[in-house]
């Protein structure tokens, strides 16, 4: 009976265009983007091989390692900040809003549909100091503080992006943990506040383990898309004060276009790609053990 | 792969009996906090995209000298028309609709017959297949940027919206099929098999059994999509090298630019057109992006 469902023509007519086009602008040129790595020029002027050059030119510029550092850091902070605000939210729409969170929560997952050039230029005039006051400044000088250039040092940068990210996205994964929570049973609940478990303690020892697996999934999601930031930096700061907050998405877009350094570029993504595979998998080890011993 | 569960529980009115039990805070005082809190998300959530509004609606020296709080105190409307024609805002959203259009017209037929050969045909190395599209998930798109470009350039593309139609197109297609796949999961193969006893060829059953079938999914997934081609700024930025064929999204980037001295109220003004645009959209249809954002997220 499986013959027709396993008609080879109809497959390859159902197929044949979709892997095509995947593997023509996905998969072949990942590996041609590997071979670039060994080779410096671009494709105005053509490429002259250049061994393993790239590489070592890699480990010993300033300019990546800062990137790279950048990258991790901004990557720890906003993924950690987005699950924990995501993972309150949360909390709040299932044990105290219940019924009435519904307007809630699509109100706070709006901005996660929002352009994030938008955004960016949003924050920026919500955080400026000259050459107009922006209403985040107004509040400090209302409270007597002095205005804040939030744009002028790389710390202060660098805050204001993370909280941009996290209002960004924060209710994104607040839907998505809130459906982790809304499985557990009530009869759990009810039982463990039986046993006189309550507020805190009852999150801490109940809820908390019995939402790991879809925390642990939001984290993984969070982390491969935090590693990967880019609209978020071009649109806020485009990496300044000086290259202060650029990561290496940036670096290697300024490398390959600014200067036309297509196979140091290719080096440079090929190093994200790396690093965006060993944080998944170290992530991942690392909640599968989590998950079978608790 | 539990991608239909969350979406079930997620709708509210869905729960069990016992509501009352589900609360591990009691007395007054939780409610107070409960409303103090919820009162501060709304103004934190909320209260920039109504300053962002108000702002696009001020002269220049009404924004510079006034504070940041006040009303507009003439509301210039004429700002939007501003940022449409002489910010050529109304050219990049054109180019924006030419590129998202195709693309996702295109990444939707692909994938849904990717989805259906994948999951509903019977054949050998067909989970092999589904694992090389999940594998363009990992893939940074820095990775792919470079040869494309020099592909494009080499073929004559370079001056088109070629080159954003065609990537668009490769990159969505990984959560394209892998959603559509466990879409058609839920369909029985039996279904398929008794069309083509009727005389139909399984292909005729693909189009005219099938689609019908995943239309509501084909809403969500083409929203999720949308969203993602609207919303892009690196491959737009790398493959729009010339002003006519900015997206919105570099558009709006290098909007100050394009007046000379910066022009506050029509740059707002554009943010805000650009914004409205996804507002819209999201008014009508927020069940569905949320069920189809976040069901894209759980995969793992």
């Amino acid at each position: 009976m499986h013959r027709v469902l396993g008609d080879r023509r109809a497959i390859a007519i159902l197929l044949g265009p979709a892997l095509l086009v995947y593997t023509l602008i996905m998969l072949v040129p990942t590996v041609w983007s590997l071979g670039y790595s060994f080779t410096q020029g671009n494709s105005i002027d053509g490429f002259t091989g250049n061994g393993l050059g790239n590489f070592s030119r890699l480990l010993s510029d300033q300019a990546v390692h800062d990137a790279l550092w950048f990258t991790l850091k901004y990557a720890v902070v906003v993924t950690a900040g987005q699950v924990v605000a995501g993972y309150l939210l949360a909390l709040l729409y299932v044990f105290f809003l219940k019924r009435a969170s519904a307007l809630i929560r699509t109100l706070v997952f709006f901005p996660v549909v929002l352009p994030t050039v938008a955004v960016g230029l949003l924050f920026q005039k919500l955080f400026q100091v000259a050459p107009q006051t922006g209403p985040v400044n107004s509040l400090l000088n209302a409270f007597g503080l002095e205005s804040v250039d939030f744009f002028g040092s790389a710390g202060s940068a660098f805050w204001v992006l993370v909280v941009m990210d996290i209002w960004r996205s924060m209710g994104f994964y607040a839907v998505l943990l809130f459906a982790g929570l809304v499985d557990i049973p009530d009869e759990v609940l009810e039982s463990a506040r039986l046993d006189g478990a309550s507020g805190l303690r009852l999150i801490r020892h109940i809820v908390l383990p019995l939402s790991l697996p879809v925390l642990m999934s939001s984290l993984i999601f969070s982390i491969n898309g935090t590693l990967k930031v880019f609209d978020s930096v071009v649109a806020l700061t485009n990496g300044g004060p000086g290259s202060d907050t650029t990561p290496l998405t940036l670096y290697m877009f300024q490398t390959s276009f600014t200067y036309s350094e297509y196979g140091y570029g290719s080096t440079i993504a090929l190093l994200l790609t790396v690093v965006c595979l060993l944080v998944s998998l170290a992530v991942y080890r690392v909640s599968r053990r989590d998950i079978t011993e608790g | 792969m539990a991608v239909d569960t969350p979406l079930k529980t997620a709708t509210p009115g869905h729960r069990r009996p016992g509501q009352r039990a589900r609360r591990p805070f009691r007395g007054t005082g939780g409610r107070l906090w409960t409303r103090i809190a919820v009162g501060l998300l709304l103004v934190v959530e909320v209260y920039p995209l109504v300053w962002m509004f108000l702002t696009s609606l001020k002269s220049n020296s009404d924004y510079l000298d006034n504070s940041t709080w006040s009303l507009p105190t003439t509301w210039e409307w004429g700002n939007y028309a501003e940022a449409w024609t002489t910010g050529n805002l109304g050219l990049y959203v054109k180019n924006s609709l030419l590129a998202v259009v195709p693309a996702l017209a295109l990444v939707l037929l692909l994938g849904t017959a990717a989805g259906f050969a994948l999951q509903v045909m019977v054949w050998k190395g067909r989970s092999l297949t589904l694992v090389v599209f999940l594998a363009g998930m990992m893939v940074p798109p820095q990775m792919i940027l470079l040869p494309l470009f020099t592909v494009y350039f080499q073929a004559g593309l370079s001056g088109t919206l070629w080159p954003l139609v065609l990537t668009y197109t490769g990159t969505g297609l990984p959560l394209t099929v892998f959603m559509m796949a466990t879409y058609y999961r839920t369909v029985p193969r039996e279904l398929f098999e008794a069309a083509t006893l009727d005389g139909a060829g399984i292909l005729r059953a693909f189009w005219t059994i099938s689609v019908p079938m995943v239309r509501n999914a084909l809403l969500t997934v083409g929203l999720v999509q949308f969203f993602f081609i609207w919303n892009d700024l690196l491959i737009a930025l790398t493959f729009t090298n010339s002003q006519d064929l900015r997206t919105i999204q570099v558009g709006l980037l290098n909007f100050t630019g394009d007046f000379g001295a910066t022009q506050y109220g029509p740059l707002f003004a554009a943010i805000c057109i650009n914004v409205f645009g996804t507002l819209v959209i999201y008014l009508f249809l927020n069940q569905k992006v949320m069920k189809g954002l976040t069901s894209g997220a759980v995969k793992g």
